[in-house]
């Protein structure tokens, strides 16, 4: 059978039983809607979590990014599993504990002010819909690529499912079918990587196989790095970036990931607070089973493109080649007009991507319109590497196929959680905490799936019409959620003395500050091009690392302004004391 | 519970969390970053250390270490008699 037909079946098998859970989970409370009823096992909360948080940037994204920046991904790998470190330690057990539906709720409750639960509101839904629409422009482009639809159409059959599961069943059927996904993308992600292991050292654990050496007895990573190093590559171990821009951005990300509102629900839907502490060490394994795989499939796949293609004659290369270069996503021009592939550093395409002329080449090749000056020859596009990895080793259709319905799952699953999000944030945090307080659980749980209707066609829209500042979605999400969520939460716990003017200002000017950083040298808002390059950077931090900066500022002002205003009163002392201690969970649902 | 064993409790659990957040700190920004030229001169397999700390090293230490936090809190709980 061919491919299409193979991924036709298998994500039809994976859709039809997303819609059999959905179906199944239907919500009749708004406690069921928002926190799936507080049931949910460990073990599943595990694994949803795991699903929720791997997007379709890590699943077809991230070995590719690890491949081509060597040591310099290591900031991805340490950054998306080291905040999970924070949360089980420092946030999830209390959050639990305290027992809401939302973010907000904490922030709103916690610093006794309507102001602090909007300003908490915004950032929610600030940091949600920009995630949210790298997702579903995501879905699209899986769609397009492997079922020859256009990306359009992809998008809206995505928003249809998602809809679907989130209209009816709110977090309960978003958990469910999260579990489902993260087994869909965790299998399709692994078997070919095992394959590649296999093929290139013949050891099946791909952890192991990248530290081993291959059938000419040399060792994996010191071959890849002579060949990086013989023509003007950094060593793939060694990395460019600066010392202090990794420790920041490895910061950023850990920070970011604890203060991400999607991510910490999640731990609002387990019963004890114990459970939610192991939930943040299942949800870790699960995860470390990919972060762990990818850097290994980043080494495989970096080794294999370079030992095919380097000074080959482009007439004599694989077919996958040619059918990658007529998707746009690898691209060559003959420079030096010698017929071989010339990949060597600096970008081989003057603008981002390639632009095809009409015509082809003597040798067959699509011509680029826009080709840089550098000698470098070969424009390769980073997801390829997952995309492609089945078919560069020459795998059978059906592991192409799972890859599709991987790849589907991963941005389904997160679409999914930012959507509850958001629709929570209007129906629970704006309607009933504010503007109505008086409508009954009934009344809150159709505005909460009418809001979940409007987020997946506004998330629709922005994966059709995708704003310009999508791809600085990762900078700006993770900067913001690090330098407003997380230490308003963190003092909120281990701080009785934090009231609410310390910490709305504190997260006014650390969201003001990383908005402005990020502005300035990421998005050129503000300033001129040529101030805005790394010179100009302050400290030589990148924007994305800014975060960090941001953080630390909301904890200075936090605290300075707080010890100059008035100790927050009696009763929210008590919450604090009330929040340190696990036993009585159960019951602070109910209120 | 009263509010002497409250404090107890509290002051325990911080110990732990400081002690597991140092050694978060160390495998990850120490071995992972600005120690990672001391530790490639060090090799195990085909591995410089420094660069797997990095990429393999610091995340298996991450998840042992919630379940080790997960472990000592609920002994703790018991022994406070907080656990549900």
């Amino acid at each position: 059978m061919g491919i299409q037909t193979w991924t036709f079946i298998i994500v039809g098998i994976t859709f039809a039983l997303y819609i059999g859970i959905a179906i199944w989970s239907r919500a009749s409370s708004t406690k069921e809607f928002y926190v799936a009823g507080g049931g949910v096992s460990p073990l599943a909360n595990g694994l949803a979590t795991a699903a929720d948080w791997m997007s379709a940037a890590s699943f077809l994204g991230m070995a590719g990014i690890i491949a081509f920046a060597g040591y310099d991904g290591s900031v991805y790998l340490m950054g998306w599993t080291g905040g999970y470190v924070l949360l089980a330690l420092l946030l999830a057990p209390y959050l639990r504990k305290f027992g809401k539906f939302t973010v907000p709720d904490f922030i709103g409750d916690r610093y006794y002010s309507n102001v602090a639960r909007t300003v908490a509101v915004i950032a929610a839904l600030f940091v949600s819909f920009t995630y949210v629409a790298g997702q579903m422009r995501g879905v699209g482009v899986v769609f397009s690529r492997f079922l020859d639809v256009p990306i359009n159409t992809g998008v809206y059959i995505g928003m249809t499912i998602v809809l679907l599961y989130a209209f009816l069943g709110g977090m309960k059927g978003i958990t469910y079918t999260q579990v489902a996904q993260y087994c869909v993308l965790i299998f399709a992600f692994m078997v070919p990587a095992i394959f590649i292991s296999i093929m290139a050292t013949g050891n099946p654990i791909p952890q192991l196989g990248f530290g081993s050496a291959g059938e000419d007895g040399i060792y994996l990573l010191d071959k890849l790095d002579g060949l990086m190093t013989d023509l003007g590559f950094t060593a793939y171990t060694d990395g460019s970036k600066s010392m202090t821009d990794v420790f920041f951005i490895t910061a950023a990300l850990m920070l970011g990931t604890a203060g991400l509102p999607h991510v910490i629900i999640r731990f609002f839907t387990v019963p004890k607070v114990r459970d939610a502490r192991k939930s943040a060490g299942y949800a870790l394994l699960f995860i470390a089973i990919l972060y762990t795989t990818a850097p290994a499939v980043a080494v495989f796949a970096r080794t294999n493109l370079m030992e095919t293609v380097e000074d080959k004659p482009y007439q004599e290369l694989p077919d996958w080649f040619s059918n990658w270069e007529n998707t746009g996503l690898i691209a060559w021009s003959d420079k030096n007009g010698d017929g071989k592939v010339q990949y060597l550093p600096g970008s081989a395409v003057a603008d981002k991507k390639p632009v095809f002329g009409e015509d082809k080449g003597q040798f067959g090749e699509r011509l680029v319109t826009n080709p840089s000056t550098t000698p470098n020859e070969l424009y390769v596009d980073r997801d390829i590497m997952v995309l492609a990895n089945p078919e560069i080793a020459g795998l059978p259709n059906w592991v192409i196929a799972l890859v599709a319905a991987g790849g589907l799952a991963a941005a389904l699953s997160t679409a999914a959680g930012l959507l509850l999000v958001i629709s929570t944030s209007i129906s629970h945090d704006l309607i009933k905490k504010q503007l109505a307080p008086n409508i009954s659980d009934k009344r809150e749980l159709w505005i909460a799936r009418g809001s979940s209707l409007i987020a997946v066609c506004v998330a629709g829209y922005f994966g059709i019409n995708p704003p310009g500042f999508v791809a600085s979605v990762v900078a700006l999400a993770f900067g913001l959620a690090a330098s407003s969520f997380f230490p308003a939460i963190v003092m909120g716990i281990f701080s009785k003395r934090m009231n609410k003017e310390g910490a709305i200002a504190g997260m006014v000017a650390g969201l003001g500050i990383t908005i402005y950083y990020i502005a300035r040298f990421k998005l050129g808002w503000i300033g001129t091009p040529e101030n805005s390059g790394p010179d100009n950077w302050w400290f030589g931090i990148s924007p994305e690392g800014f975060g960090t900066i941001g953080m630390i500022i909301n904890f200075i002002v936090s605290i300075a302004i707080s010890q100059f205003t008035p100790a927050p009163p009696e009763e929210v002392q008590e919450i604090v004391e009330n929040i340190r201690i696990p036993s009585g969970a159960g019951d602070a649902v109910e209120h | 519970m009263n509010a002497e064993e409250r404090k107890k409790y509290w002051k325990e659990n911080l110990r732990y969390v400081a002690i597991l957040l140092s050694i978060w700190f160390v495998v990850s920004y120490g071995f992972g970053i600005l120690l990672v030229d001391v530790l490639n001169e060090i090799r195990v397999g085909g591995f410089k250390l420094g660069f797997w700390f990095a990429q393999q090293g610091s995340i298996y230490v991450f998840v042992i270490l919630i379940f080790v936090y997960v472990r000592l809190m609920n002994k703790l709980d018991k022994k406070y008699n907080v656990h549900e």
